[in-house]
């Protein structure tokens, strides 16, 4: 101990001072985080249909799941595809999980495990990628999907997604693939495996907490992402409820009970995997998010 | 993210095609080589199709230098690019700030921390279309949820948040700031985690605890994390398009537009394509930079911590 340490009462004072300085942040924490959610619940219990009656409101006077009962059983004009689009975001999501955890796994074990192309392309076209702003690619990605025949697909947006998380994807697998000795790859094709028997019986078997890690980061990205569904999805049967909800908001004399509650619906699946995996994206995160 | 070995090959000019193709086989012989290239046909498929073209489409489609005596007339143009500075300046340094000192508060041990990390979290996980229509609604001077409370306990009529260019601008710098917070504490504070305890005890042993630990121990260890992240979310946020769009919508009167809503809005609103790709890609001279030097980060990133 080079520095003497304070008397005792001093000590006491000192770590009171701490204790609720900390107690005031973490509440201040609590209500910053809560305040938009809790906001759109406010709005959503709400009972009348559209009308201003907020003023001077903290909590609705006579809540009322009326909202969320006719988001459900599609009974406004609004919302009356909702569960069909929820069905497309679904099918959005699933597919970038699928595509991303393939393709991103394959690349991966070619790039990290097999030694394969070490070159500069193979390198640095992930990072090249990270570092265009999806929003600027938006326009002539268009363009493209209308020459490539996805103009209004579900599987353009698809294919966006794909593009944004696999490089992300590719950076979290390699590092997390350090951690497996390569000498059971090694071991393995000595006793005569092909490459595609290490991929499946070793690496994705070995890789599953990763691989569950990149899955959820995909599955978010294509739940949070709205620009490209917006400008590529025109029919209403191949719109998702991201578009829906943006509608609503554009539309001059949506009850915006019924939008907050679709917006709080829409927002339910994300958070619970997002809670149930946490584990899985905890080890996305230290093992190879941008440090590494 | 990129291991010492490959930046050595990277660093090296491959010379000629002999080179060049003996380093993409690195060794590997016939059947194997066959596989490697099949694992990864996929990805360089995407990469072609969805990254490269698009790319080359739109340096292409935005060469026109007409487009851009157009673009710089445009009033709208000269406020955007003065938002997008500011949305840069104020959005990444205070939200990365905060972030750092965020996750420090939660390296305190204890239960209690741990389910505050999860409720803090939850910005991030909630989708980003419905926190930020919900943040308008907050803003609403009529009776948005902020001038309730502002009324209830002040007893005064806050003003109309979004109908003033200055605070409509600053309703989307915090917004942003409160989606994305999360998200980068629990990046750094995974770098603060892979500090070694032995560097962390030694330091308190040495009587560095505090503003002191922070200040020799914390901020050295951490700079090139901090940095990294730094540069990344100035390059997401350059792109960033539903904030905007959903707080301020681009109002009043067009003044909040950033550069990514301004190109996405003459493409398709306006319905000129061409100054669309031209007003995105006069951000070009602030990206081409910025990703040099995070590449460069990237690869050294690994020795540092």
């Amino acid at each position: 101990m080079t520095r003497p340490r304070p008397a005792g009462g001093k000590r006491w004072l000192r770590r009171l001072f701490l204790e609720s300085a900390s107690a005031a942040l973490a509440l201040a924490l609590l209500v910053w985080s809560l305040t938009p959610v809790y906001n759109m619940l406010l709005i959503a219990l709400d009972r009348d249909e559209g009308d201003i009656e907020f003023a001077g409101i903290l909590w609705p006077p006579e809540p009322s799941l009326h909202s969320f009962h006719a988001v459900v059983t599609q009974s406004y004009w609004l919302v009356e595809d909702f569960w069909h689009q929820l069905g497309n975001s679904f099918f959005i999501a699933l597919m970038t999980m699928g595509l991303t955890v393939s393709i991103g796994s394959l690349a991966a074990f070619a790039i990290g495990r097999m030694r394969f192309g070490r070159g500069w392309l193979l390198v640095n076209a992930p990072l090249l990628t990270y570092a265009v702003p999806a929003s600027f690619l938006v326009i002539p990605f268009t363009r493209l999907m209308a020459s490539y025949g996805l103009s209004n697909s579900l599987w353009a947006i698809v294919a966006a997604n794909v593009t944004f998380a696999t490089p992300y994807a590719i950076l979290i697998l390699r590092q997390y693939a350090r951690l497996i000795p390569l000498e059971l790859d090694e071991a393995a094709r000595v006793d005569g495996a092909s490459p595609v028997r290490v991929y499946r019986l070793i690496y994705l078997p070995l890789m599953a907490p990763a691989l569950a890690a990149v899955g959820t980061f995909a599955l978010l990205l294509a739940w949070n992402e709205y620009l490209y569904q917006y400008v590529l999805l025109s029919s209403t049967r191949n719109m998702t409820v991201a578009v829906a909800i943006a509608q609503f908001f554009n539309s001059d004399e949506a009850p915006w009970n019924y939008m907050m509650a679709t917006a709080l619906l829409y927002s339910l699946p994300p958070i619970a995997i997002f809670y149930a995996l946490r584990r899985y994206m905890a080890a996305g995160l230290t093992r190879g998010a941008l440090k590494s | 993210m990129i291991d010492t070995a490959s930046v050595a090959d990277a660093g090296r000019p491959a010379l000629g095609w002999r080179t060049l193709s003996r380093s993409m086989r690195g060794g590997l012989k016939g059947g194997e080589y066959t596989w490697a290239v099949a694992f990864v046909v996929p990805y360089i498929a995407v990469f072609l199709a969805f990254v490269a073209y698009p790319v080359v489409y739109g340096l292409w489609m935005g060469s026109d230098a007409g487009l851009y005596r157009e673009l710089f007339a445009d009033p709208i143009y000269k406020s955007s690019v003065v938002n997008t500075v500011l949305y840069l300046a104020l959005g990444v340094n205070v939200k990365m700030f905060l972030a750092l000192l965020l996750s420090g508060f939660f390296m305190r041990p204890g239960r209690w921390t741990k389910v505050l990390l999860l409720i803090f979290v939850m910005p991030w996980a909630v989708p980003q279309i419905s926190t930020f229509i919900s943040i308008h609604w907050m803003l609403n001077g009529e009776w948005g949820f902020l001038n309730n409370v502002i009324y209830r306990f002040a007893h005064v009529e806050g003003p109309s948040w979004l109908n003033d260019r200055w605070m409509a601008l600053g309703s989307v710098i915090v917004s942003h700031i409160w989606k994305w917070t999360p998200f980068w504490t629990l990046i750094l504070l995974a770098g603060r985690m892979a500090i070694p305890l032995e560097i962390r005890d030694t330091a308190r042993v040495d009587g560095a605890t505090g503003l002191r630990g922070f200040v020799h121990i914390t901020v050295p260890l951490l700079a090139n994390l901090y940095l990294i992240c730094t540069l990344l979310s100035t390059i997401f946020l350059l792109g960033d398009f539903n904030a905007v769009t959903f707080v301020s919508g681009g109002g009043p009167a067009n003044q909040t537009h950033v550069l990514a809503t301004l190109g996405i809005r003459d493409a398709f609103e306006i319905a000129h394509p061409r100054l669309g790709v031209a007003a995105v890609m006069s951000a070009l001279p602030l990206v081409i930079p910025l990703v040099i030097v995070l590449m460069r980060k990237l690869r050294t990133a690994e020795v540092q911590l």
